[in-house]
């Protein structure tokens, strides 16, 4: 396969345009001075990746991405920095001073993880483009063979919809509790 | 479009959330770096499915998966944060020496 080839195929495109938005805008998630427009870069990094999951054909997951992250746990990363830091402006000290290790770190993790799997995958093509997956092949396999650890992740989202509700719950003091208790 | 182009990408994005958990002080930064290597993993895994086309879309549930504990792992997160926020008046995750000897 040459890169003439690999150009010309329209699919390619769109790829290479999503994949600019999403690395852009991790880069952008991870170096940003200011704590809200990392939130704001991690919706366009998040965007772009339902993008690419649509390429994928798999539209079920690309529209839980958008409503499950982008419309929740965004949401809730915004509540989180507006009230653990309340002047949301630009913030200096937001990283540490020894972003060269963590870079060589970073750098030499995306060295290997690429080579790897450019050493295991070559030019194997994509099976049936363009071929979308349909919503009733996943919805069967969740609820037909993947129904155990279906009903197990129900258990861990109902535990930690109870478990955030009492560590963040603000625990009356003994006075406090007496005085409720008087009303 | 072959599958390395995804895994490559995938691979980035990876390394980038790696960095920003390196290099963030803020506890909250640090929770984005996370979901930024997670979604990498989520899109290895619709990648793979691309290819695999298994009957019962395994890759895609798998997503799924991933996603929904992704979503718990943020609401405890940040539940942990801001009790930690409230009772060190700072959310910078080098300052918690609260458990170090």
């Amino acid at each position: 396969m040459n890169i003439g080839d690999w150009i010309g195929h329209p699919a390619n495109w769109a790829f290479i345009i999503l994949g600019l938005v999403v690395a852009g805008a991790a880069f952008r998630v991870v170096t940003s001075q200011n704590v809200i427009h990392a939130a704001l870069a991690l919706v366009a990094a998040l965007a772009g990746t339902a993008g690419l999951f649509l390429l994928l054909s798999a539209e079920f997951v690309a529209w839980v991405l958008v409503l499950v992250y982008i419309g929740a746990v965004i949401v809730l990363f915004l509540f989180g920095i507006m009230i653990t830091r309340a002047p949301t402006g630009r913030d200096v000290a937001l990283d540490h001073s020894r972003k060269a290790w963590a870079a060589i770190v970073a750098g030499g993790l995306f060295v290997v993880l690429s080579w790897g799997s450019l050493q295991a995958f070559g030019t194997t093509e994509l099976t049936n483009q363009g071929e979308p997956t349909a919503t009733e092949t996943v919805g069967l396999s969740l609820l037909g063979r993947f129904v155990i650890p279906f009903e197990a992740v129900s258990f861990v989202l109902l535990a930690a919809l109870i478990g955030g509700i009492t560590i963040a719950r603000k625990d009356l003091t003994p006075a406090e509790e007496v005085e409720r208790e008087a009303r | 479009m072959i599958v390395n182009q995804f895994l490559v990408l995938a691979a980035l994005l990876f390394a980038l959330g790696v960095y920003g958990l390196l290099v963030r002080r803020n506890a909250v930064m640090v929770l984005l770096a996370v979901e930024l290597m997670l979604n990498a993993v989520n899109i290895n895994l619709i990648a793979f499915e691309a290819v695999l086309r298994s009957s019962e879309a395994v890759g895609q549930v798998f997503a799924i998966f991933v996603i929904t504990v992704a979503a718990a792992e943020v609401g405890i997160g940040l539940a942990i944060v801001l009790m930690i926020f409230r009772n060190r008046a700072s959310a910078n995750v080098d300052e918690l020496n609260l458990m170090k000897w």
